[in-house]
């Protein structure tokens, strides 16, 4: 049998340890290119080095870790023995390359406040689980804030990924500039450069971004108070100011607006405005406001007014509802085409010219019609049926070429006729429906109303998705009808909502209606 | 062409005597071959070891100085099999591919090797796909070893270490007339470490040499009588010259300690971790100096029973650090103990978990408690009384779990499979669902949110096999998906044979994306590309009709959702009685990308005029309702929070890593979604026609837009 080591083996142990970086990555992100750079900076420092990583199918876009440990070279030219896996609580250096990987480093108690730097890039990633909900099903970036600053020793993040898409680079290069300025190696900024220069891919790419996220870390090292986590949800929310525009009519409106509602809703009443006159015009403002007031005056006197907000919201998203004109209209404004040509990130020099992926369905084109012919159409199965095999198919539509901007042109141009459309016609008759339902509640009971008015937020998509929403909607109504008299029917009504956004297949909300229904 | 090239590191093969090689494991077991004067390899690529195939393919040039052969088998019983070239030659002859599956399919192969036994050294190297990352079952390989008599080697996962066991493998194997399964796990295959090199030896005899002077001898062949000599040559001849050989040569070391009152037996593969942990119990530093005395088994099968005496002959207590179950070598240790009359009390897997990983926690853990049992008062102070505080806080902890989402794997941006689970998605809307009989490959992932499609998998290419017992008169037909990969593995007679020999009704959709994806990318017979050294464009379709399928569609571009969808539709309804077979092709996206994208840039430098197309959503149009992610998963299709006061959920958004695949706006167009799609075709370096049109379409454009924006109140 062999002696494995030379070393004397009585007690005098050498008590230095490796310096141990776990890189949290998803597949595809390019974490080994990061690695290789740690390698390589430390060889070059004259320490000894040894990455691993879990490789293969687990790496196709899914959470990834990498391994690496390094220590100075005792000069005795002897290996160590380093680890294969990061040692829970004996992790130095963590490096999420998206926010909740890094929060999924601390879940695997890699990161310990005693002595882990927790490098992340804030921006997100959204996982299939997240986007897949009907509603909103992004985890909260606070959470990770709150649980890195309180376990970790130093605690670095900042959008990264956008740096990285400025300079054209890979976020690799800016979590590498982030890790040269947290000093949590021994190792010198020229000697970071030096390794990214040695790997010889896109070298000035990678040092530009490396060099920005540097700063951006110094700079937040350097800041007095750390930065808060990225905004989401009611915080991102931009309102116009309620005021006149130079338009008599409006600012007649406004004038009125800002004397019949409470200024606590006066910021969504000046979204909602905005909206419908956009969608329609000023008189369709006038009547916004009218059907704004009954749930005014139910809540006179409330300071944060509720009620009305949230009537100020929904009632404006269902009075500008998404009809054929309305995707004309916005299809063909020049904003959208500098919005467009913004998004796609196109340089000036560059042509770009937008596709769309129109699929009309007889129901639509009936519904842009006069209401009487519309109905007249549908009421002939064999007619509809025709016209189907004639309208119904998808439609590549170049917005940026004459022959095709000028039809979605003029039918943008039909919104004059819009109020007598069979379209607007059902909308109008729907939309009371439920104003009425939920002003009746709400004079018992505000919260009920205020609820109800809020699962309007089901209604929403196109065609057959949009089909699926109403059909929520309406079964939500109907239960709400039924619990109306509860003192806790405020309370089911929101879990409805809740339940309705909760999954596609709608079985979430199956069972609270069943729930209900045990006790009813 | 594989997703990842060595062509640079293959160059570290030509290293002479003495110098340093830094690299992965992977390379560094290459080069060990070439020391060993290997005279062919072969095998089939999957991780973790699909790498070593990749370095194999790219080392093409140095294998042929040195005349080595080298195959990519067909499937790991064909890289088995080609090891018969050692059974009645002195040839040094290797293959290797991932464990278990790939010796699960070897084994048959393997049983009559082991029977017969060998000339020249065969060694078979299997990456151990067990543990996180792993994307198989979780069984241990190490029973092969054992059925078959293979001898097994773990070796330390430290380059040097691993060198030193190929070297000796082939020795070993010679030794003992009887191949070796070197045995290497999924991160030890990707370590990066150095060691110092050999030359590289030409084998003694070449394949050619032996092809061109045949030999044969019938007592190796496995056929009564022979058979039953062969069993008792196993034991009464391999097995002793085998545990000789080990033993001389020192295959398993000893790291002595001071406390030599316990000791630890380990399997080489567990060192590292072991180490660590006994650091931090103080015990042992970071240069492989321990306290306590470690017996490091780099050879798990066989044992040697004299090295296991003397080793715990005198010790209070052993403990053995096995991972993996069922625990065959405390089983072992525990006989070799008892008929020595060997008292020490022996642990394992009573301090260890039977079952799974053993993590570094896992490690610390047990490790630990045999310390505490044994040593207490050998213990570090801060050691003994750890009253650290957890890493994360309770109440941290608990909202983590609410927010961080799980991530599995799934498809790439682009993928080309994407848009076939969608149309499924879409038939099952029409059709109701189906079964589908999954198989191994990428487009696996299927099972899994957004689509949840696919009820089994049974095996690579076994995917139409397995829903054989389907083939029965009912309402509804079975739908069996399989790759390429799969299909060239053996789905070709395991499933498109059988059924079309037992007259399936069911529904074969065959995933053609132009190259053995999951497992790195790898060229198959239906590979588009051309390669110099392997015969390509042999196309599935033909292979499918040549068995004699009657019904046969091929759909050469998988993202016509629409076009999917119909034929689906088609297949599941047609009264054409036998197996119906579609054939869904479109490259792999991330290796079209990695060969397209160097290609465009170059192109856009020079200042060529390039189209760039990529999608977009419009956020005003799009209401949030999400169901077109739920027709894709496509990391590039994700949501954005929007400042829009009336709008409460999150819209779709398509960022820059967009490949315009066109999977988003098929699905938009097939499913009726929505309106707010667009693609947009991005012309760079435009020629002087390019501007002239466009700025005509401007002129016009821009003088309509801004007529119908001034009659429009502008509102904040």
């Amino acid at each position: 049998m062999d002696a494995l080591t030379t070393t004397a083996t009585t007690s005098g142990l050498d008590t230095r340890r490796p310096i141990a970086i776990a890189v949290m990555a998803m597949g595809g992100q390019g974490g080994g290119v990061l690695v290789d750079w740690i390698v390589e900076l430390a060889e070059r420092q004259g320490w000894l080095a040894q990455s691993t990583s879990v490789p293969g199918v687990a790496q196709r876009t899914g959470a990834t870790i990498y391994y690496v440990e390094i220590i100075a070279s005792d000069g005795s030219g002897r290996r160590p023995v380093l680890s294969l896996m990061p040692v829970p609580g004996e992790v130095d250096i963590v490096i999420g390359a998206e926010l909740m990987e890094a929060g999924r480093a601390m879940q695997r108690g890699l990161v310990s406040a005693d002595r882990t730097t927790l490098i992340a890039s804030s921006h997100r990633a959204y996982a299939v689980s997240e986007k897949i909900v009907p509603g909103d099903g992004a985890g909260d970036p606070a959470k990770v804030y709150e649980a890195a600053r309180a376990s970790s020793k130093q605690f670095l993040a900042f959008d990264m990924a956008a740096i990285s898409e400025q300079s054209e680079s890979v976020i690799s290069a800016a979590l590498f500039g982030a890790l040269a300025a947290s000093g949590a190696l021994p190792f010198p900024r020229e000697a970071y450069e030096g390794a990214i220069r040695e790997a010889g891919l896109g070298v000035d790419a990678s040092l530009r971004a490396f060099g920005r996220a540097h700063d951006a870390a110094v700079a937040e090292l350097r800041a007095p108070t750390p930065p808060p986590p990225p905004r989401t949800g009611a915080a991102l929310k931009r309102f116009p100011e309620l005021q006149p525009i130079g338009d008599v009519a409006f600012d007649a409106m406004v004038e009125r607006a800002r004397r019949d509602f409470p200024a606590a809703a006066h910021p969504m009443i000046a979204a909602g405005l905005a909206r419908v006159v956009d969608f329609q015009d000023v008189a369709y403002g006038a009547e916004y406001l009218d059907r704004l007031k009954p749930f005014a005056d139910i809540e006179r006197g409330a300071a944060d007014c509720p009620l009305t907000t949230a009537a100020a919201k929904q009632i404006a998203r269902a009075m500008a509802y998404d009809d054929v004109i309305r995707v004309a209209d916005l299809k063909t404004r020049g904003s959208r085409f500098s919005r467009v040509r913004e998004e796609v990130a196109a340089r000036p020099d560059q042509i770009v010219y937008a596709t769309e992926f129109m699929h009309p369905r007889m129901e639509e084109v009936c519904g842009t019609l006069p209401a009487g012919l519309g109905r007249w159409i549908e009421a002939r199965p064999g007619l509809m049926a025709g016209l189907r095999r004639l309208v119904d198919r998808g439609r590549r539509v170049q917005t940026g070429t004459i022959g095709w901007f000028l039809p979605l042109y003029i039918v943008a141009g039909f919104g004059r006729f819009r109020r007598g459309t069979l379209r607007h016609q059902r909308e109008m008759e729907h939309m009371q429906a439920w104003l009425d339902q939920a002003s009746r509640a709400a004079r018992r009971d505000v919260p009920l109303g205020l609820e109800l008015l809020e699962a309007r937020r089901l209604v929403k998509g196109y065609s057959d998705t949009h089909d699926r929403g109403e059909g929520r909607f309406s079964r939500l109504m109907a239960m709400a009808a039924r619990l109306e008299d509860r003192a806790d029917a405020a309370d089911w009504v929101r879990r409805l909502r809740q339940a309705a956004l909760a999954d596609a297949e709608g079985r979430a909300l199956d069972d609270t209606i069943k729930t209900i229904e045990s006790f009813l | 062409m594989a997703e990842r090239s060595f062509a640079k590191e293959v160059q570290d093969l030509r290293l002479g005597d003495g110098q340093e090689f830094r690299g992965e494991g992977i390379l560094a077991i290459t080069k060990a071959l070439l020391q060993s004067g290997v005279g062919y390899v072969a095998g089939y690529q999957g991780a973790p070891i699909s790498h070593l195939m990749d370095v194999l393919a790219d080392a093409q040039d140095i294998l042929g100085e040195l005349g080595v052969h080298f195959e990519n088998s067909a499937s790991e019983a064909t890289a088995a099999a080609t090891l018969a070239a050692s059974v009645m030659y002195p040839i040094r002859g290797a293959v290797t591919f991932k464990s278990p599956v790939g010796t699960n399919v070897a084994s048959d192969a393997l049983a009559n090797l082991a029977s017969g036994g060998v000339t020249g050294g065969a060694l078979i190297i299997v990456g151990e796909d067990y543990g996180e990352g792993s994307s198989i079952m979780q069984e241990r390989s190490h029973a092969y070893a054992m059925k078959s008599q293979i001898w097994l080697l773990d070796p330390r996962p430290d380059l040097e270490s691993i060198v030193r066991s190929v070297e000796l493998g082939f020795e070993l194997s010679e030794a003992s007339n009887t191949p070796v399964m070197l045995e290497v796990r999924i991160r030890a295959c990707h370590v990066r470490g150095s060691f110092r090199t050999r030359a590289n030896q030409r084998p003694a005899m070449s394949v050619k040499d032996a092809l061109e002077a045949p030999r044969r001898d019938t007592g190796r062949i496995v056929l009564p009588p022979a058979s039953y000599a062969h069993e008792k040559e196993k034991i009464e001849k391999r097995w002793p010259a085998a545990v000789k050989f080990i033993k001389e040569r020192g295959m398993n070391e000893i790291v002595p300690g001071d406390i030599g009152d316990v000791g630890i037996i380990l399997q080489g593969g567990m060192y590292n971790g072991v180490l660590r942990a006994l650091q931090g119990l103080g015990l042992a530093d970071v240069w492989g100096t321990s306290r306590i005395p470690l017996y490091v088994l780099n050879v798990t099968y066989p044992l040697v029973p004299d090295e296991v005496v003397d080793f715990c002959r005198d010790k209070r207590a052993v403990l053995l650090v096995e991972e993996g179950q069922p625990d065959f070598i405390e089983q072992a240790l525990a006989k070799i103990l008892r008929q020595a009359a060997v008292p020490t009390p022996l642990s394992g897997k009573d301090l260890f978990p039977m079952a799974g990983e053993y993590t570094a926690a896992v490690m610390g853990d047990a490790i630990g408690a045999f310390v505490r049992q044994w040593i207490p008062d050998m213990l570090a102070p801060a050691v003994r009384a750890s009253n650290a505080p957890p890493a994360l806080e309770e109440r941290h902890a608990r909202a983590l779990a609410e927010v961080v989402p799980p991530r599995p794997p799934g498809f790439c941006t682009g993928c080309p499979e994407r848009p076939i689970f969608a149309a499924m998605k879409l038939v099952e809307r029409e059709l109701g669902p189906h079964h589908v009989a999954a198989d191994i490959g990428c487009h696996l992932f299927s099972i899994m949110p957004p689509f949840n499609i696919g009820a089994t998998t049974m095996g690579y290419g076994l995917g139409p096999a397995s829903a054989s017992a389907f083939n029965v008169k009912a309402g509804k037909r079975s739908i069996a998906v399989m790759g390429d990969g799969g299909f060239w593995h053996n789905g070709l007679t395991s499933g498109i044979g059988n059924a079309v020999f037992n007259k399936s009704d069911g529904v074969v959709l065959i995933v053609d994306n132009y190259y053995s994806s999951a497992t790195g990318g790898q060229d198959l017979p239906s590979s588009r590309a051309s390669n110099r050294s392997r015969s390509t464009r042999h196309p599935i379709s033909a292979a499918v009709k040549g068995l004699g399928v009657g019904w046969v569609r091929e759909i050469d571009r998988t993202y016509d959702v629409g076009r999917m969808r119909d034929t689906l539709k088609e297949a599941l309804t047609t009264e054409e009685p036998g197996p119906k077979v579609i054939v869904a092709s479109s490259e792999c996206m991330l290796n079209r990308q990695r060969r397209e994208r160097p290609l465009f840039n170059k192109a856009v430098k020079s200042g060529q005029r390039m189209v760039r197309q990529r999608f977009g959503v419009d956020e005003d149009v799009c209401t949030g309702d999400h169901a077109c992610i739920r027709l894709s998963g496509c990391p590039s299709l994700s949501v954005k929070q929007t400042a829009d006061p009336l709008k409460d959920d999150p819209v779709a958004a398509i960022d820059n890593s967009c490949v315009g695949c066109g999977n988003c706006g098929e699905v938009a167009e097939a499913a009726v979604l929505c309106p707010s799609f667009y693609r947009a075709d991005i012309i760079i370096n435009p020629s002087r026609w390019d501007r002239a049109l466009a700025a005509m379409r401007a002129a016009v454009i821009g003088f309509l837009q801004r007529r119908r924006a001034g009659r429009r109140l502008r509102l904040a």
